[in-house]
């Protein structure tokens, strides 16, 4: 089904218009940047509002620029100019004012690793380390930053998600600091240390009797009866656009200019294909040259249902049942996964899979060589950044960039087992001696 | 009457059957097709029912006793 004929629309008047018009005198070429939400399958047009979905085909809405008012707007200086976060790229994202939640989000080191590079036969490889982002140490705080400040533009006071970590702990610290009430959905049977993690922000955590997809349905149904801003699901258009910044922050670290290969982790897919659109985007409004970026996705054996599909040779995926240690990784269902199997085709990339010891092993290989412990999608992304290099799909003079999207801190009991103990003596400098074969100084 | 939307996974051997005609006769509901993708070994459909919530509930039970997956049309949103 397609509409190649895009549907304009003006506005229609809101409870929130007089807001919007106060936030439009406060800067006023801002406005101009988002011209509509468009459906990706049939291109219907929207106005920018809560709403996800095309109402006529289902299909998912995303946020449409006007790339050439943007173009005269942004540059190389003006972004150097900018806050040391994300907010730096705010031509490119989608809020209307200034008025920022998450203001340190992003801006995350770009580290050159010598030694994994070394190890693996990359001279030119980069960790993006989000592993540090503020203020909850994963990727997620660049996609809350956006939602939550989008969220507030449209007369928002209530945020809400599902999540079983990473996104929980986000959208309830950002929440927090912003002043909005917050709702946290998770299944009954989330470990004890993750439901901590979100209760510390003291937001409303609703425990679920049921499964994932009891959950799934019941945000969903609830997304639709109350005027909450539940960020991957009626936010999820300009909570997307986040992503972009990792592709953004990339470039600029590398000197302006696309990495020859970047290995992303996939969970719905959606991260994969914002990088590419990101460093498209870049290009779009001059501050790139040229991407000749291939975009290679990677995944757990115990939930790969995109890698599954891309090793297959087909453009669709079959939904599985997760069982992985890569709980964040964990969607069977994904709802980008189409779009991520897209992206690798276009871009000329790859994807691949690694299995639970493989990605305790390239966690504890990252660790060791770079100094960074990563979550388990870090090793899931670092085990098949190992196979692609191995297979020469990556090659040794490209300047590859994996990405890190959350902290080994959260999730130790994947490693726990894995990393020996410490070693015990008495408290004696003969027995340190003893223990290590230090001869004692005189 | 609720308009309810469902993304909806058809078992390999269940392609052939004419499952949403099934449902629309066996329950007050009416089924309306957005979006679909049929193939030799594998099918979906995006669907939006319109009826009573709770005819709409049954007829889900009903979907997915006859081996469906039914997901809200947002797919897996916890992450």
């Amino acid at each position: 089904m397609t509409n190649p004929r895009p549907v304009l629309f003006s506005l229609p008047y809101s409870k929130h218009d007089d807001y919007l018009y106060s936030i439009e005198d406060e800067v006023s070429i801002m406005t101009k940047k988002m011209q509509s939400l468009v459906c990706r399958e049939c291109g219907k047009e929207y106005p920018t509002q809560d709403i996800h979905v095309c109402e006529l085909c289902f299909g998912p809405l995303e946020v449409k620029y006007d790339y050439a008012a943007i173009k005269k707007e942004i540059s190389r200086d003006k972004i150097l100019a900018g806050p040391k976060s994300l907010w730096r790229y705010v031509d490119l994202l989608p809020v209307e004012g200034t008025n920022f939640i998450g203001k340190h989000a992003g801006f995350t080191p770009l580290v050159h690793a010598k030694n994994l590079g070394a190890f693996l036969g990359l001279d030119n490889l980069y960790i993006k380390n989000d592993c540090v982002n503020h203020p909850t140490l994963s990727f997620k705080d660049r996609v809350v930053a956006i939602a939550l400040t989008r969220a507030r533009e449209l007369g928002f006071e209530t945020v809400a998600c599902a999540s079983t970590g990473n996104l929980a702990n986000s959208v309830s610290a950002h929440a927090a600091s912003a002043g909005m009430k917050c709702y946290v959905f998770i299944p009954g049977d989330l470990e004890a240390a993750k439901v901590l993690g979100n209760l510390i922000y003291r937001p409303n955590v609703i425990e679920i009797e049921g499964n994932y997809d009891d959950v799934n349905r019941l945000c969903s149904e609830i997304a639709g009866e109350r005027h909450w801003a539940f960020v991957n699901i009626n936010i999820r258009p300009y909570y997307a656009e986040g992503s972009k910044t990792l592709a953004f922050e990339t470039a600029e670290q590398l000197g302006w200019r696309a990495p020859d290969q970047v290995v992303v982790p996939m969970a719905s897919g959606s991260l994969l294909t914002k990088i590419w659109k990101g460093l498209k985007e870049f290009e779009k409004v001059g501050i790139l040259d040229a991407v000749p970026t291939k975009i290679n996705g990677a995944q757990a054996e115990g939930c790969s249902p995109i890698a599954t599909a891309f090793r297959n040779g087909r453009d669709f995926f079959k939904p599985v049942k997760p069982d992985t240690i890569a709980k964040s990784l964990a969607i069977g269902n994904p709802a980008d996964g189409y779009y991520a199997l897209k992206t690798a085709a276009e871009s000329h990339g790859a994807m691949d899979a690694v299995t639970d010891d493989e990605i305790v092993e390239s966690i504890k290989l990252l660790a060791q060589t770079e100094g960074i412990f990563a979550e388990t999608a870090g090793g899931v992304t670092i085990g098949v950044l190992r196979k692609l290099a191995k297979q020469g799909l990556i090659r040794k003079d490209e300047v590859t960039v994996a990405y890190i999207t959350g902290n080994g801190l959260k999730t130790q009991e994947a490693v726990v087992d894995s990393v020996g103990r410490p070693t015990r003596i008495q408290p004696s400098l003969k027995h340190f001696t003893q223990t290590f074969g230090i001869e004692e100084s005189t | 009457m609720a308009k309810l939307r469902f993304h909806i996974r058809y078992p390999e051997e269940r392609i052939p059957d004419p499952i949403l005609y099934q449902i629309g006769k066996e329950f007050q509901v009416i089924p309306s097709i957005r979006r679909a993708d049929v193939r030799e070994t594998t099918g979906w459909m995006d669907v939006e029912f319109t009826g009573e919530t709770d005819e709409i509930d049954r007829a889900i039970v009903g979907l997915r006793e006859k081996g469906c997956i039914v997901d809200p049309i947002e797919l897996n949103v916890v992450e």
